[in-house]
């Protein structure tokens, strides 16, 4: 048991690669660099398939069971420090472990992480050979390899988001790798930002489930919600699904928070690769289909991923069909399957989810890698326009991506024939019959993928030669270092569809079986909801063998097909100033297209602030900026104007007072009675013998009167 | 030649009084006014002692009270003279007319 008991070296190698470069890297030799980084890998990937192998062959009680192992306590102490009250008035314990769970779903990403890692690690060497910072580039890419597995080995929701969170700073330091260009560190910048806003949703979602179920550790939530004790369309587990979902929306590029990952093509080719195809824009996947027992409970949130998967698809595919950068093409196209992953969940089919983003990680990694080794070749060119002609030149790229366009086109029987086409069955097979418009939107996608990846083909490595002479000149094959990774993800892209070989064509679906125990229960509670869902496994069997089965499979096939054929029809000759056939048709349709909807533009305009009418600045911040103009011109100005009437009244009251109460009423009898005294004042002149003289002539004025009468 | 009846000491009483007044009225000095009062009080004693030999001692008895008072406001009035005095160093009744209004 080797490898399972030191389950805990798989992200730690890397980390240590890392640390390695972030030290000592400046002093370093390149072949040193490459011998810690890719050597860190390399056992990684050893770990990571020994301790799968040992997981799959544990016998018991314990087989086929998740394996966790819980190595100390990260968050929490139960002292009952940091209790909360859950949702139903209890109190629940805050507690998060750095613990690891190995089940079958880790197994799968961990298998392909480390080994679609492994081969772009290789392929950088090549690749990086003559670029700067050769030590950060490996550096960060250990550092990712190391987030992503934690995201993936983490036992509860708080450990994944520190994975979620790593990657994610990886992902704006690779975009921004190249920062001395302003494009670089703007796409980086973009993509860190709009990551943030689904990481809000991640973490709200977070706190509802340990709201909730009283804990965040994956097996104890999914037992729970398997209990059977909460109702299916729960609100709350409907809530913290919708919110998860969002953080899935960041970080896996769906509508409407897609908008980074196609800038993310800024940064070099193998990290396009690694992060922004294969295995990091698959977390929100690997979260979804972790959280499957909450969404099984919440119909809402699955219509809600099935229909966003749905549009995403259609929607990233068909701006895919007219982009000229060759690794936009692919971005595009990347967005696009990544919406066929989120509507194969939506539906109830996470195991046909799951193996898209196994068959994905392969034959996108090579197209990208492919890319890489086209843009080698060409001294720089992304433009498919300046392409052309090349197959010849560079043979080795030209058949490895050849075999991975027919495995994304979904020709049979390359691998993405098997994957597309469970996804597009059990859409059309779900009992909701709205569905089937989601099959139709799946079915359309294909349509489209084929054609833009065979344009993809034909504009770079047929027609004739539209490039300069001087780059003409330097075409040359790339080295072993890169084409060895190419050959190998070829063999893969052919070969890993086989592991899911329908009934119907007489495999035995061996994935499907595998994956079996994640995905367990749901069966049995579309069941109970009184759904006769075709999930378990002897119905599905018996509908795999009906005709209507081939006859979608045939579709499919001939989508592909027709595609493959459109696009060389088109594009067989394309010489100089050739003709796109959708610039011919329906120009006004071109040009949204090559616009992409306008998006950005409409982003701009309303979220990021960056748009102005004059000098008014429009959408959110623009209503900011509107608003608080109202609040200092037109609130303020009441508050200012009541406080001018009451100061104005507080004034007159004041003149009132004085003038009128104190002047009339209390000065004015007093003035009144000075005024009536100025007579009788008159009489008091003050000499006594005057008053003397008075009061004699009166008493003499007396006595005359009474002696006359 | 008559005896002296009652209506000379009228006469005489009213000759004391009118001098009295006439007194008051036309001397500036206060001491002079004061004794001039002092002049029409006993014109007023003279009377009531005059009118008690017809009607009884109450006559008598009032005119006892009488020569108390002008002796009372006597010294009052002196009193205030000579407060005066020391602050205006006059004694003319026609300087003292500081209590008008």
């Amino acid at each position: 048991m080797l490898f399972l008991d030191h389950i805990y070296l798989i992200p730690l190698l890397p980390a240590f690669g890392a640390a390695i470069m972030f030290f000592f890297g400046r002093r370093l030799q390149k072949a040193t660099v490459s011998a810690v980084c890719v050597g860190a890998v390399a056992l990684a990937f050893v770990f990571a398939c020994g301790a799968v192998w040992q997981y799959t062959h544990l016998t018991g009680a314990s087989a086929r069971q998740p394996y966790e192992k819980i190595f100390y306590t990260w968050l929490g102490t139960d002292t009952g420090h940091l209790n909360y009250v859950k949702q139903d008035g209890s109190l629940a314990p805050f507690h998060a472990d750095v613990g690891v769970l190995l089940d079958q779903l880790s197994s799968i990403w961990l298998l392909f992480v480390t080994g679609v890692g492994l081969l772009i690690h290789i392929y950088s060497i090549g690749y990086m050979a003559h670029e700067g910072g050769y030590y950060r580039f490996f550096g960060y890419l250990n550092l990712f390899m190391f987030s992503m597995l934690t995201l993936i080995l983490a036992n509860n929701y708080a450990l994944l988001f520190v994975g979620w969170e790593g990657v994610g700073l990886c992902s704006y330091l690779l975009i921004g790798f190249y920062f001395h260009r302003k494009s670089a560190s703007d796409a980086a910048n973009k993509a860190f930002i709009v990551n943030r806003i689904g990481d809000a949703g991640f973490l709200l979602g977070l706190f509802a489930i340990a709201w909730y179920f009283g804990s965040i550790q994956f097996t104890t939530v999914t037992h729970m919600a398997r209990s059977g004790s909460f109702a299916i369309g729960d609100p709350i587990i409907t809530a913290a699904a919708l919110l998860l979902f969002v953080g899935a929306c960041g970080k896996s590029a769906q509508l409407p928070l897609y908008v980074w990952l196609p800038d993310a093509m800024e940064g070099p080719t193998p990290v396009s690769a690694l992060i922004h195809a294969a295995t990091m824009v698959t977390a929100g996947v690997y979260m979804v289909a972790r959280s499957n027992a909450l969404f099984v409970l919440a119909p809402t949130a699955m219509k809600t991923v099935a229909i966003i998967g749905a549009l995403t698809a259609l929607f990233a595919a068909s701006i895919g069909l007219v982009q000229n950068d060759i690794k936009r093409v692919l971005a595009y196209s990347t967005v696009s399957q990544l919406g066929y992953m989120f509507l194969a969940l939506g539906v109830g089919a996470f195991t046909a989810g799951v193996f898209h983003v196994f068959t994905h990680a392969f034959f996108k990694a090579l197209l990208f890698l492919g890319s890489g080794s086209v843009i080698h070749a060409m001294s720089g060119e992304q433009d498919m326009r300046n392409m052309g002609d090349l197959y010849r030149r560079i043979p080795t790229t030209h058949w490895t991506m050849f075999i991975a366009t027919l495995a994304i086109a979904g020709i049979f029987p390359f691998a993405g024939f098997f994957s597309k086409d469970e996804i597009l069955w059990q859409t059309w097979t779900k009992e909701w019959d709205a569905y089937r418009i989601l099959w139709l939107i799946g079915f359309a996608t294909a349509l489209m993928t084929s054609f833009y990846m065979f344009r993809l083909m034909f504009l770079t490595f047929h027609g004739s030669s539209r490039m300069s002479s001087e780059v003409e000149h330097h075409v040359h094959e790339s080295p072993k270092s890169m084409t060895i990774p190419l050959v190998i993800l070829a063999i893969c892209s052919l070969s890993a569809g086989w592991l899911s070989w329908p009934h119907s064509l007489g495999g035995s679906a061996r994935f499907e079986k595998f994956l079996e125990p994640v995905f367990a229960n749901e069966a049995q509670v579309f069941v109970e909801e009184g759904k006769a869902k075709q999930l378990a496994a002897g119905e599905k069997e018996q509908e795999h063998t009906s005709p209507t089965e081939y006859l979608l499979m045939g579709l499919s096939l001939a989508a592909g097909i027709t595609g493959w054929g459109m696009a060389w029809q088109a594009y067989r000759d394309a010489g100089r100033g050739y003709v796109e056939p959708i610039a011919a048709k329906a120009p006004p349709l071109y040009d949204v297209l090559l616009h992409k909807y306008y998006v950005d533009e409409g982003y701009d305009h309303v979220f990021t602030g960056r748009r102005k009418l004059g000098k008014v600045r429009l959408g959110v911040l623009g209503l900011g900026e509107a608003s608080s103009w109202f609040d200092s011109h037109v609130i303020d100005a009441i508050v200012n104007d009541a406080g001018w009437i009451t100061r104005a009244t507080g004034s007159f009251s004041s003149w009132w007072d004085k003038w009128i109460i104190d002047g009339i009423g209390v000065n004015g009898p007093a003035t009144l009675a000075r005024l009536l005294a100025i007579p009788a004042r008159a009489l008091q002149w003050g000499l006594v013998q005057w008053y003397a003289l008075v009061m004699v002539a009166g008493l003499l004025g007396f006595v005359f009167y009474y002696a006359w009468h | 030649m008559a005896p002296i009846g009652t209506i000379h000491y009228l006469v005489v009483a009213a000759a004391l009084f009118i001098l009295g007044v006439i007194g008051v009225l036309t001397r500036r000095n206060v001491v002079i006014v004061l004794m001039s009062i002092e002049l029409i009080l006993n014109a007023v004693n003279l009377n009531l002692v005059a009118f008690s030999r017809l009607w009884g001692l109450h006559g008598q008895v009032f005119a006892v009270f009488v020569i108390t008072d002008a002796a009372a406001e006597a010294a009052v009035g002196l009193g205030i003279l000579i407060a005066f005095f020391r602050n205006k160093e006059t004694v003319n009744v026609d300087e003292v007319n500081l209590m008008k209004w």
